[in-house]
């Protein structure tokens, strides 16, 4: 008796093909290979493309950056930047990932990258400080970091390897909180998106995630003026247009480039 | 037999880079770490459970549409189908968006006490849904081409329903049921994106072995030793389920 085996090995074939989908996997620039030509010489157009790896925290800024780099070097072209924890990124860029630029959420993760050889001399270009949010109503009635160790509340973090959880940890130690926490998240814009939507009471982001929705709430937090994340920024050496890697990572370090962060609530190096 | 040879090669050859990669010196102590195990047993627990809740769920599925006309088989079969090509995150914020705190279930759930985000029923529940359609398919594979003349001839006799379903119905079907629980099992213990987003990532309640790897591995230095060692060890731990079930190939002829 045929058990339907021509049809349970297309099925079979067909349902492996599809399993593939398993593991979760971060945007990449599929190529950043270089423009058609590059101008390198003084006075001359520059013109390329630039890759650039940001953390997540620094989207909306970054974003604008990018329009602004554009409409002044019309030749060159910024691909979308891709966004995540910076140590996801710092990941991909040791395993061969092809960034011109990296802006990282701390000195360490950017350690990471110079270890590797891979960039060369980065430079501080905004800090940021940490705050508490809450869903917009505060359900959880959360008024501090104190109420982060309440285990019958819903207490979402960053993964302590990105710069976030790294410094919300620190935070937390430093004012003797243990904090009982229902996820780790691999970046700052998921623990703020979880806030936002009223899965989870309460959560630690950067205070310059807080102002980018009305969906949370901002709540005062002491002792975080202590704990300062220092982004660093630097052109990769593996950049495919290093003129035009150069001049983005200038642009964010000049006065306009400046505005932009400060703006978002982002402090000075 | 080239397009073979690199088909294969495409599937083996990227796990001996993995292999590869491994430190022999820290891999014992990674691997018999407190996260490690713990996340090792929920993976299989929640696995296992999801299996079970696949095997009672999908048998009927399966069954229904195996023994629907045609058209109705057509339309079941790809509404059951829906969940394989869904990206599994989009999976994880539907279920997110039911259950959670402002879902119809979730609001409902939340009246009688209940919470299911970020706890291991999540976890389950997520698994459930990504792999019951592995289930379903294969089985309603098998039992369509089973036919139904054996079952009628069990009626004719006078077999009773439940009679003809243990002795016979589910008897002929077996290969496709076996092969259907394997593949249902093995992605329930793979799934990442579903869980991540619907069940959190905490060690201990919600981090089965495929977050623990991706979170490790996004760290610095010793952790991706550690990811390494994890991912080897869930491997071996997939490989030994496929060696365990024997006779899984389908179509095995009886």
């Amino acid at each position: 008796m045929r058990a339907g085996r021509p049809s349970l090995l297309a099925v079979g074939a067909a349902l492996l093909l599809l399993a593939g989908c398993a593991a979760g996997s971060t945007d990449l620039d599929p190529d950043a290979a270089a423009g058609p030509g590059e101008g390198t010489s003084a006075g001359s157009e520059l013109s390329g493309e630039v890759t650039v790896f940001a953390a997540a925290s620094l989207k909306s800024g970054f974003d604008t950056l990018a329009e602004q780099f554009e409409q002044r070097y019309p030749s060159v072209e910024v691909r979308p930047i891709s966004y995540d924890g910076s140590s996801t990124l710092a990941t991909q860029i040791i395993e061969g990932a092809p960034a011109d630029v990296f802006a990282s959420a701390d000195e360490a993760t950017m350690q990471r990258v110079v270890d590797a050889g891979l960039a060369a001399s980065p430079r501080l270009f905004a800090t940021n400080r940490l705050t508490v949010v809450v869903p917009a109503g505060d359900p959880g009635g959360v008024t501090g970091l104190a109420d982060l160790a309440d285990p019958e509340r819903t207490i979402v973090l960053c993964a302590e390897a990105v710069p976030c959880g790294a410094a919300s940890r620190a935070l937390l130690s430093a004012v003797g909180v243990e904090p009982s926490v229902d996820s780790n998240e691999q970046n700052v814009t998921a623990v703020l998106t979880k806030v936002a939507t009223g899965e989870a009471d309460a959560g630690l982001v950067y205070v310059t995630d807080a102002a980018t929705t009305d969906d949370v709430e901002a709540v005062l937090t002491e002792g975080a003026d202590a704990v300062v994340n220092r982004y660093p920024l630097a052109a990769l050496d593996t950049a495919a247009s290093p003129a035009a890697a150069a001049a983005f990572v200038d642009f964010v370090l000049s006065d306009d480039g400046r505005a932009v962060l400060t703006d978002l609530g982002f402090g000075a190096p | 037999m080239v397009p073979a040879a690199v088909g294969l090669a495409l599937l083996v050859v990227p796990l001996t880079a993995l292999v590869a990669r491994v430190d022999p010196t820290t891999l014992w102590r990674d691997v018999t770490s407190a996260g490690a195990v713990s996340a090792l047993v929920l993976s299989v627990q929640t696995a296992l459970a999801a299996t079970a809740a696949c095997i009672l769920l999908g048998v009927p599925l399966a069954l229904t549409i195996a023994r629907s006309a045609a058209r109705t088989a057509a339309v079941l079969r790809a509404v059951v189908t829906v969940p394989l090509v869904l990206p599994p995150m989009v999976g994880g914020v539907a279920l997110l968006f039911l259950f959670g705190r402002n879902g119809w279930l979730g609001v409902a759930l939340e009246g009688v006490g209940i919470r299911i985000p970020f706890t291991a029923v999540a976890v389950v529940l997520a698994q459930t849904f990504v792999a019951l359609p592995f289930l379903v398919l294969a089985l309603e594979g098998a039992l369509r081409g089973a036919g139904v003349r054996y079952e009628q001839a069990a009626a004719a006799l006078g077999a009773g329903r439940w009679r003809i379903l243990w002795r016979v119905t589910l008897p002929l079907a077996a290969p496709g049921l076996v092969a259907g629980v394997v593949l249902c099992f093995a992605r329930a213990l793979g799934e990442f994106g579903a869980t991540a987003l619907f069940a959190g990532n905490a060690p201990g309640t919600t981090q089965t072995m495929p977050l623990a790897i991706y979170t490790a591995f996004n760290g610095a230095g010793v952790s991706q030793g550690t990811a390494v060692a994890l991912s080897l060890l869930l491997l071996v731990t997939a490989v030994a389920v496929l060696l365990l079930v024997r006779g899984w190939r389908p179509g095995t002829s009886r």
